[in-house]
């Protein structure tokens, strides 16, 4: 089939129904569970595989579980109430601060920033940090860089120490961890599944926390890319102002967009790039169709490669002695 | 910036470089990468052994590296980061 702007454009009914089918066969059947238990931040991929266990599964053995915690963007809750009207689901809130407190998450993840600006002062000052983005323009390295936002409206920017660097990822983790185990304190306790909400370019470029957003029992968006989640979007009638919104991490006190946070490139290019590239498409043709110069599609292929690549192990099973031998 | 790492010679460096990613990145068991291989390409670096690789530079030949040069020119073999030292050192 010959590359063109609409290479992924997807039967979005079609999808919706084979989706439906899966997610009934695996929860009733092959785990013997009762329901989904959904963790809902009032994003596009966690709304969509919410509606997507509604139309499984029913409204009934279907609960949306919202954490906030004393970071996350005030819209996040509210998002998330839209929607669980729209689809007529329960709703439990859990506000994860206080355990995150008692884990250390802010203390240690403001240790770490502190080490490398002195004087932040996370009372008014809120930090984020970032890869290099317009990673089209030039091949660079996929370095973080920590960014401190000052209370009088200052920004200062600043590569990070390995040390640093490793322990605000550390202390950060601790957010989806605590999240995962709360998802599966709802699971448990009424015999049913949780259900994942990450979708192929976060599942195979490693944009996720093993054992934490990645801990689940189903993955049922992890094969379609974003710009796919989205045509599911529309279909399932998301409410506008979840699939308008632009997707950020809700994890650093700054906001901070997933592009900036990680991926490099804006969604459209980004995914195209990749179905080219795993359809073997020449970038002479690639770069023709998106408008894009043949150095661009190149750069695109080699930094989608290299982090699927760096993050293989994230996917990875634990290790047993089978895989040794 | 002491004299003897100023006038090191292009081997001299060669070595402290390959030395370092010998014992500080690559498994013990693995093949030593030669000095022309991409370490990125072939995943012997990654985004955190890179801040280790940056921080190992700038304390043992004493030079500071801009954002600006942190790239797969400079750095993404042996014997780019050893013509990336070298330059680094004569200016």
């Amino acid at each position: 089939m010959q590359f063109s702007r609409n290479s992924l454009r997807i039967d979005a009914q079609e999808t919706s129904e084979q989706l439906g089918k899966m997610i009934l066969t695996q929860i009733r059947g092959t785990l013997k569970k009762g329901g989904a238990v959904v963790g809902i931040s009032g994003g596009i991929d966690s709304s969509v595989v919410a509606a997507l266990c509604v139309e499984a599964l029913g409204p009934s053995r279907v609960v949306g579980v919202m954490m906030p915690e004393k970071e996350s963007a005030g819209e996040s809750k509210d998002l998330a109430v839209v929607l669980a009207e729209k689809f007529g689901f329960e709703t439990v809130v859990e506000e994860i601060s206080g355990g995150l407190e008692g884990l250390g998450c802010y203390r240690r993840r403001n240790e770490a920033v502190r080490a490398v600006f002195p004087d932040f002062d996370e009372s008014r000052d809120k930090c984020k940090i970032t890869m290099p983005s317009n990673i089209l323009e030039k091949d660079t390295f996929n370095i973080f860089t920590l960014t401190v936002e000052k209370a009088d409206g200052r920004i200062e920017s600043k590569r990070m120490p390995p040390s640093a660097y490793l322990q605000i990822v550390a202390a950060s983790n601790y957010k989806q961890r605590m999240r995962m185990a709360i998802l599966y304190y709802h699971a448990e306790k009424r015999n049913w599944a949780v259900v994942g909400t990450g979708n192929k370019d976060e599942h195979m470029q490693g944009f996720f926390v093993k054992y934490g957003d990645g801990g689940t029992d189903l993955k049922p968006i992890a094969h379609l890319y974003k710009t796919q989640i989205y045509q599911l979007a529309v279909h399932l009638g998301i409410p506008e102002e979840i699939i308008g919104r632009i997707p950020t991490t809700d994890t650093y006190s700054a906001e901070v967009t997933q592009e900036e946070f990680f991926f490099g490139m804006d969604f459209y290019n980004m995914d195209m790039l990749w179905y080219a590239m795993e359809h073997n498409v020449p970038p002479e043709e690639a770069a023709e169709v998106l408008n894009l110069t043949v150095e661009q599609v190149e750069r695109g292929y080699t930094h989608i490669k290299r982090k699927i690549k760096a993050t293989e192990y994230l996917r990875m099973r634990p290790l047993g002695f089978e895989e040794y031998q | 910036m002491k004299e003897s790492i100023k006038n090191m010679e292009s081997e001299k460096i060669a070595e402290k470089v390959e030395s370092f990613i010998e014992k500080d990145v690559v498994f013990e068991q693995e093949a030593k990468p030669s000095r022309d291989q991409a370490l990125l390409e072939t995943g012997i670096i990654d985004s955190t052994s890179i801040l280790e690789l940056v921080a190992f530079l700038e304390e043992t030949f004493g030079i500071t590296i801009e954002d600006e040069e942190l790239l797969p020119a400079n750095l993404d073999s042996i014997d780019k980061i050893t013509s990336f030292v070298s330059r680094k050192l004569s200016t």
